[in-house]
């Protein structure tokens, strides 16, 4: 392969689109120079042809980084903020790490890392860099309670999706996004913010909701996604009321009807629609309709997508996917035949498809198997709850019933919870199997989401 | 409310919940009479530590599953306060 063919983050950057810019709670940087700008203190050249760890307390300099990275580097590895230090050593190790970037030096100084590169704010100005290769990135997965799985990918595997869709409309997007942009979901928003000649506005962990919300609007934001209890939590909190996007999106978890259609009523002049992808899957499909679920049509061969289903779980073969996991004891990412196994179970009824939960995620009731989400489904849509969690209690009798914890829609009055709870459960009975409906109905103020921005299922 | 109160309201609540008709709640009614399977005896006592606090089948690693609905009432009567 001839160098001319290598497209790196930077070959799709230029200074011919003014204003662009990246920025967080803190800094504004500008896109528009930033080829003639260094995070690394104008050390780039040493971490040519090496395998680097990408280990920042923040996302701004760590997009800043993998633009310049990519191209570059042999591979980088992407350390979301919640990675567990204990396991730094292991994925050091499985993937080859021999550099880091960091906002820590001292903390790496008597690692065995050789080489460590600082990443600091202000940017130096600098020459341009040239795309030397096709650089690896190397994502962790998430939702594993032990040492997260290495998965790699390719710039053009990452942005098959985004180059499939072609450049969006009208004026450039300012994107933002829920997600830490170390995350897959989130990574999608910061390539198609670069890709699409458009701005991103980065979220913080450390800021209020309602303050995250007056920074997106400061901003102009257009096009912004994050997972359905990421967008829940925006609902409930009454933040949402000014705000008004353009293009909003969902994936990670399963899209219900209920959390659609009240997107649909906070932002009636937005395009609202879910996306399926992991990061072993990479970006299976878009539904654009409005309700959950996917037609069964998608099946088969769609845009350079295979699907199909087998023992009830969706599994995906695209120029998208992962091409590998990474390490020393490495499983198979695909089948013989190139197919992920997602690991996400859907049921057929009439032409469509739902999704009903993880394989990993069911639990128990005497003997039956049920999968907190389609429980959840249908306690969502009652019209005053906006959001809930089923799991399993120990039972003497039948070893596990099935509990919910419920929020309710903000301003709901208190003096109608024995109402709703006889409502839901009534709505539970009618539509789910009698061992699926919650023995327990619990009202609750807040509900566990992982940083990956995830309804907590531990202890399911 | 005594217990026993609360016990037979909860057996009502969740046998009109379950749509079992029951018959007349004398102490010696056998459990497998009142028409509740299983998973309704799990609501049930699910429901009863959620109020009271207390799972007496669970406590005691010796406990034998009550026969009767006296036996029942009486399992959450004699835990101690």
């Amino acid at each position: 392969m001839s160098p001319r063919e290598i497209f790196a983050l930077r070959d799709h950057l230029g200074a011919e689109l003014k204003g662009r810019t990246i920025s967080d709670a803190h800094d504004v940087v500008s896109l528009t120079d930033i080829l003639s700008h260094t995070v690394l203190g104008g050390r780039l050249h040493e971490l040519s042809g090496r395998a680097v760890l990408l280990k920042l307390s923040d996302q701004l300099r760590s997009g800043l980084a993998m633009i310049e990275l990519d191209g570059i580097a042999r591979r980088m590895l992407l350390c979301p903020p919640d990675l567990n230090p204990a396991h730094l050593d292991a994925l050091i190790a499985d993937a080859g790490i021999d550099a880091v970037v960091t906002d820590e030096p001292d903390r790496w100084a008597a690692s065995g890392v050789s080489l460590v590169v600082t990443a600091q704010l202000p940017l130096q100005a600098t020459a341009p860099a040239r795309t030397e290769r096709a650089t690896e990135w190397l994502m962790l997965t998430s939702g594993t309670s032990g040492v997260p799985k290495i998965a790699g990918h390719t710039l053009e595997a990452l942005t098959g999706a985004i180059v499939a869709e072609g450049p969006s409309r009208g004026p450039a997007p300012v994107w933002a996004t829920f997600y830490d942009i170390r995350r897959y979901g989130g990574l999608q928003i910061f390539l198609r913010a670069i890709l699409s000649g458009g701005s991103l506005v980065l979220s913080d962990p450390h800021e209020a909701l309602a303050d995250h919300v007056a920074r997106l609007m400061a901003r102009n934001v257009s096009h912004i996604s994050g997972t359905p209890s990421h967008w829940r939590k925006l609902l409930m909190s009454g933040s949402a009321a000014q705000f008004a996007p353009a293009y909003v999106r969902l994936s990670g978890e399963i899209a219900d009807q209920a959390v659609l259609d009240g997107l649909k009523a906070a932002f009636p002049h937005a395009s609202v629609g879910h996306a399926y992808a992991s990061t072993e899957a990479g970006v299976g499909f878009a539904v654009n309709d409005g309700l959950e679920g996917f037609p069964a049509a998608y099946l088969g061969n769609r845009n350079g997508v295979e699907m199909k289903v087998v023992d009830g779980s969706l599994r995906i073969r695209s120029a998208r996917t992962a091409h590998a996991y990474i390490g020393r004891n490495a499983s198979a990412l695909t089948d013989d035949d190139g197919f992920v196994d997602s690991g996400d179970i859907v049921e057929l009824r009439g032409d469509r498809y739902y999704f009903v939960g993880r394989r990993g995620g069911i639990i128990n009731i005497g003997g039956l198997k049920v999968h907190p989400e389609e429980i959840e489904a249908v306690i969502n849509r009652h019209p005053d709850v906006r959001m809930s969690r089923a799991k399993s209690r120990k039972s003497p009798i039948t070893g596990g019933i099935v509990v919910a914890d419920v929020i309710l829609a903000e301003g709901t009055d208190p003096a109608r919870a024995k109402e709703i709870r006889d409502q839901i459960l009534a709505l539970c009975r009618a539509q789910l199997a009698s061992h699926k409906v919650p023995a327990v109905l619990r009202f609750v103020e807040a509900l566990d989401v992982t940083p990956a921005g995830k309804l907590a299922r531990t202890d399911a | 409310m005594s217990v026993r109160s609360k016990v037979i309201e909860a057996i009502q609540q969740i046998a009109k919940e379950q749509h079992v008709t029951l018959p007349v709640l004398s102490d010696d009614l056998s459990l497998h009479e009142t028409g509740f399977d299983s998973l309704a005896f799990a609501i049930l006592v699910a429901r009863l530590e959620d109020e009271t606090g207390v799972d007496p089948f669970t406590i005691s690693e010796d406990a034998a599953f009550p026969a009767t609905v006296g036996d029942f009432v009486r399992a959450y009567e004699n835990v101690p306060a």
